[in-house]
């Protein structure tokens, strides 16, 4: 068996169905077996799109997102997406071809050091020497990229090995004696956390993306309503808790909700729960929760005191370890008064915009919402649609939200939409989008089109880059540089693909379009003409208290 | 403050760079590396020497070298028994009276002249920070023209 031929065994064995991806030199002999294999591959209009579709399907899934593509420029064009798949600790496996062996280091035609290139963008990665190394790397790949914090794993295989001939011999165990994540959190630890607890009260649950990732949002919603603890979340975070529940505080940070920040703010124990203390989140880290002991679960040791000063910190899977606190905890601590103060500060501060009669972007998303139901997937850009969509949407389910967090990449949600609806065919797949954002990958377009992934494209058409606007509005005397930006007509760029396209300009068309859009089984972008100096607020400026927040409407 | 890692990993293609990018990427400061091959085959030892302005810094530097897959295990020495020698080479400038001065400082050390010529001499010397440092400077009346060091060694007492 060559080695192609054994990658396609492996991908197979380690339950790969889709993946994405574009061919090249380098890769043919790959593409050789594939037509013969029983993997759906997508070939999407650009390598980026490929490695974003596989974090949106990873996302969107859980699963493990596998994106192939062949040496030197399709290799670099999958690094913005590596990267971003890096900051968020999305699993995916990347495999890229590489000129023959002996060529390595020759400046070969379309050779690129791919290993040496992603190596600080990766959990870790592979360059292939040896056909025999081959199965034992693949199975590791999916091992590392999948296990502990998750992250993403490059295969760089030469051609050469790719055509080899040799035996195909799965390891049925991984063995790495250098890597063995902590699952479970240390007895003493979480003892301490239980008697933190029970002491508190004001406490308060600060939710990130490890409580999606590991599953813990069953049990983090038994540990809020059992202690009766209000719950926050990062952007990663969004759908670990429910929106709608009646303890929920929404997103915290530079444009959360500022009854969260202001909680945080005042509240006398913060239970950090698969969360990084991001500077989005914690603005100036010397005020940020000046009353509060912090107990940080977090399963990566380097995420624990690297930003922010933890009094408990309890390394391992939020899921395990949320269990365990749950079961520790004998005496409850009495939150009256804290659950009713964070209502006064929900009355006091509400999340709210101005609703002149004009077609504005928040209204967009809260129509997306009252017409899915809350039921849908949403995948956003970057950028105040990204934000919006965190804001107005209430998202009462993991992987619901699919969006670019660490790395903050414009172009990432047609693509992630794409992969999430591969993952999720029965379901309704729509990524909020601005207009800047949405020309970033909009050849993708033709993806859809042909393979029928129906997604649906809420651009917020505001002829602005409208989050860099917004600063330049707020902190350069509003002197527009450069954020003026043009666009095709999108209906006819949608039908010139062969999906369809809806413009709104009123208000009162909104809700029509989206009911319409979902019911054509077909790729639909709607082009929302909406206000084009709306903001979002409320806004923490960067490096200030986030209680020191910007409000839109005093 | 300088902090002596010992950072024990597979012996596996690429391993120093990761180990070097990850100091240069999260601006963390080497003052010296030193690598070689362990008893066994498969695995090395770098002998690290950072420079970190405070323990948090230290803290994390360990805890982001454990999380590279390839690292096996970080020992820090700073609060640890401890033995540790760096060899050097100096090539000074030298002539024949000078020989029995010469050799009556490299006695005090452990030092030898490994190869003299008719106006330049080669030292070779082991020892601690403290005695490398003394040792440089009685040899610069002579005048160093050049010196390479390995970086420092380090091994645990028990």
């Amino acid at each position: 068996m060559i080695g192609a031929q054994i990658l396609i065994e492996c991908l197979k064995r380690e339950g790969v169905e889709v993946m994405f991806g574009y061919p090249g030199g380098q890769v043919l002999p790959i593409f050789d077996k594939l037509y013969d294999a029983d993997i759906k591959f997508i070939l999407t209009r650009h390598e980026q799109g490929a490695v974003h579709a596989a974090d949106g399907y990873a996302r969107a899934t859980g699963k493990t997102g596998v994106c192939l593509a062949t040496s030197g420029p399709g290799a670099t064009n999958l690094i913005t997406g590596i990267a971003n798949a890096y900051m968020d600790s999305i699993p995916l496996v990347a495999i890229t071809g590489q000129v023959k062996s002996f060529l390595i280091g020759n400046d070969a035609f379309q050779e690129a050091d791919v290993t040496g290139i992603t190596r600080p963008i990766t959990k870790h990665n592979y360059l292939v020497k040896d056909v025999l190394d081959l199965a034992r790397i693949v199975r590791e790949a999916f091992y590392i990229a999948s296990t502990g914090r998750p992250g993403p794993v490059v295969i760089d295989i030469p051609s050469d090995i790719q055509m080899q001939d040799s035996v195909f011999v799965w390891p049925e165990v991984v063995d790495l004696r250098s890597y063995k994540p902590t699952y479970f959190g240390h007895p003493g630890q979480i003892k301490k956390a239980a008697q933190l607890i029970s002491q508190a009260k004001k406490p308060l649950i600060y939710a990130g993306g490890g409580i999606i990732s590991s599953g813990a949002h069953l049990v983090l919603r038994a540990l809020a309503e059992k202690i009766k603890a209000p719950v926050t979340w990062t952007l990663m975070g969004i759908g670990g808790f429910p929106a709608t529940h009646k303890l929920s505080l929404g997103m915290l940070g530079m444009h959360g909700t500022a009854y969260a920040n202001h909680a945080v703010m005042d509240s006398d124990l913060i239970i950090a729960v698969g969360a990084r203390f991001d500077d989005r989140v914690t603005g100036r880290t010397d005020t940020f929760a000046p009353h509060a002991k912090i107990i940080h679960i977090d399963i990566d040791p380097s995420s624990i005191s690297k930003n922010i000063r933890v009094d408990v910190p309890i390394v391992g899977d939020a899921k395990n370890i949320l269990g365990e606190i749950v079961e520790q905890l004998k005496k409850l601590p009495d939150t009256t008064e804290w659950l009713k103060s964070i209502e006064a500060l929900k009355k006091k501060f509400p999340l709210r915009y101005k609703d002149d009669g004009k077609l504005k972007p928040q209204y967009v998303v809260e129509q997306i919402y009252a017409v899915t139901k809350g039921d849908a997937i949403i995948t956003t850009e970057v950028g105040q649609n990204q934000m919006w969509a965190a804001q107005w949407y209430k998202y009462d389910h993991p992987r619901t939200f699919v969006s670019s967090g660490g790395l903050g990449t414009m172009g990432f949600g047609f693509p992630a939409a794409m992969g999430a609806k591969m993952g999720n065919p029965e379901r309704t797949v729509i990524d909020i989008a601005g207009d800047g954002s949405i020309q970033m990958n909009i050849q993708e377009l033709a993806t859809c089109v042909y393979n029928k992934i129906n997604v649906k494209v809420a651009i917020l058409n505001n002829g602005y880059l409208g989050m860099v606007r917004q600063w330049q509005e707020l902190f350069y005397k509003r002197r527009y540089s450069h954020v003026c930006i043009s666009s095709p007509d999108f209906v006819k760029l949608a039908e010139s693909y062969g999906a369809v396209g809806i413009r709104v300009t009123k208000k009162e068309d909104v809700r029509k379009a989206i009911e319409k859009a979902i019911s054509i089984d077909n790729t639909v972008f709607i082009d929302f003409v909406v206000e084009p100096e709306e903001n979002v607020f409320p806004m923490v400026p960067a490096g200030e208290a986030i209680n020191r927040m910007i409000e839109g409407l005093a | 403050m300088k902090h002596t890692i010992s950072v024990l990993v597979e012996n596996k293609f690429g391993v120093l760079a990761r180990v070097a990018g990850l100091f240069s990427a999260r601006g963390y400061n080497i003052a010296s590396l030193a690598v070689s091959e362990t008893l066994d085959p498969l695995t090395s030892y770098m002998t690290i020497i950072v420079d970190a302005k405070d323990e948090a810094v230290l803290e994390q530097i360990k805890k982001q070298l454990n999380k590279l897959i390839d690292v096996v295990k970080v020992t820090d020495y700073t609060k640890k028994e401890h033995v540790d020698r760096e060899l050097i080479l100096v090539r000074i400038t030298y002539s024949l009276k000078d020989k029995n001065k010469l050799e009556a400082v490299l006695n005090k050390f452990v030092a030898q002249l490994v190869r003299g010529k008719a106006n330049t001499a080669i030292i070779e010397a082991v020892g601690d920070q403290v005695q490398i440092k003394q040792l440089l400077e009685l040899l610069s009346p002579y005048g160093i023209q050049e010196l390479v060091r390995t970086g420092r060694l380090a091994i645990g007492v028990e």
